[in-house]
């Protein structure tokens, strides 16, 4: 009967990943509940866009600094055999924002940010901090998850930005500064082609939603880890490799919606 | 409410993103260079509008003037109807002229705008008469091949 417990294996985990997407959305609404307390108590917020956005600057400008002068210099390679050099800018300038820097922005913050909620959560739980908490009558979605997911929706979207604007900096200094495109193209034609609310604007609402959703992960997973140092560990993995996967796939719907003919 | 290094911090990476953005508005995209002066709206039908798509530019000597703000297809004529936002700076008469015309030789499609000599200047909503269509490529390597069968042989 290896065939009967094989269709069983299957369908009690297609079960219970369905139950954990039932109870992360009622977790995720109650998140949403109780952040008018964490809105009151504002330095909350503050703490926790130090711990995750703050922390999150330099590998945001460092890694954008690098992806901006390779696709300078990569671009630069493809254009030059069009004798297209001066489009360079453009290429930079929608690359970054209107993908590179919310997806790559994102990412970063997942595995940076995201996986650092998730062991902090899931060691309050395995120290029964939480629990010490709901015995002092004190909300733990209230004082501990809502002022981390504001945290995170409010610096995703400045970082995407700030990744965005290095990067193209980025790509000044790899194709005007080094290799001598004409710096009068590279900035005007940048300017004709993106356009404010079509191409920054999408790049900053696809990186809000980025924001929501590896925040969200990244608090479950740690709201729901076993208490062991194995559970932790496991469901930090698991926050860096679900996020990851979201906002790619997500990021392939968002653009299909947002950039699609025209 | 005391203050603590932590607000500076914060603050200082609120700022920054801020920066960002504004940079990315005005330096990056077309917010500092368009949409600021006051526009007024004029269209025209063309028989065949080629690659002309929304938001591309309208040029007079070559000077931007103004952008296509929408193209659809009017069923009485079965023509395309263009709209086009025209800076309220640049006036032009009720003669003017509009081409298709394409930059470079595979770049995208512009509208040029060729003045004539008449003193009535054109208002909003009004109609721009006299156009020309875009160049069709294809169109273009058909009339050429039946004019060259057509020469007789040599």
């Amino acid at each position: 009967m290896a065939i009967v417990s094989t269709i069983r294996a299957i369908g009690n985990r297609i079960v219970n990943a369905v139950w954990r997407i039932g109870v992360a959305a009622r977790f995720f609404f109650l998140t949403l509940l109780y952040s008018g307390n964490s809105f009151r108590r504002f330095h909350l917020i503050i703490k926790e866009l130090f711990s995750s956005g703050v922390m999150s600057l330099i590998i945001i400008i460092v890694a954008g600094l690098f992806v901006g002068m390779v696709l300078g210099l990569q671009g630069y390679e493809t254009l030059k055999r069009y004798g297209s050099e001066s489009a360079l800018g453009v290429m930079v300038a929608l690359g970054l924002v209107r993908e590179l820097g919310p997806v790559m922005a994102a990412l970063l913050f997942a595995s940076r940010a995201g996986s650092a909620m998730t062991a902090e959560i899931g060691l309050m739980k395995a120290t029964e901090q939480i629990s010490a908490m709901e015995m002092m009558a004190v909300n733990p979605i209230a004082r501990i998850v809502a002022p981390r997911f504001w945290a995170g929706v409010i610096s995703m979207p400045l970082l995407a930005a700030m990744f965005s604007a290095v990067g193209i900096f980025g790509g000044y200094l790899v194709g005007v500064v080094q290799i001598g495109v004409d710096e009068g193209s590279f900035w005007s034609q940048m300017q004709a082609a993106v356009d404010f609310r079509e191409d920054i604007m999408n790049g900053i609402i696809k990186s809000l939603v980025f924001g929501v959703v590896v925040t969200v992960i990244a608090l479950f997973e740690g709201f729901d880890a076993p208490p062991t140092a194995e559970g932790v560990s496991g469901a930090t993995t698991r926050t860096v490799v679900t996020s990851s996967l979201a906002i790619l796939m997500l990021d392939f719907v968002l653009t299909a919606i947002m950039f699609r003919g025209a | 409410m005391e203050r603590t290094t932590l607000d500076l911090w914060v603050g200082m990476f609120v700022v920054a993103g801020a920066a960002a953005l504004v940079m990315l508005a005005m330096k990056v995209g077309n917010l500092g260079t368009y949409n600021v002066s006051e526009t007024y709206q004029v269209h025209a039908y063309f028989s065949n509008i080629g690659g002309l798509k929304p938001k591309a530019s309208i040029r007079s000597a070559g000077v931007l003037v103004g952008r296509v703000t929408s193209i659809s297809l009017n069923t009485e004529r079965y023509e395309a109807d263009v709209v086009m936002n025209l800076d309220k700076r640049y006036q032009f008469p009720k003669d003017t002229f509009a081409n298709i015309l394409t930059s470079g030789l595979l770049g995208e499609q512009y509208i040029g705008l060729v003045p004539g000599g008449e003193t009535e200047m054109l208002k909003n909503g009004e109609l721009v008469k006299q156009t020309q269509s875009a160049m069709v490529l294809e169109d273009l390597i058909g009339k050429f091949m039946y004019s060259k069968a057509a020469e007789p042989a040599k």
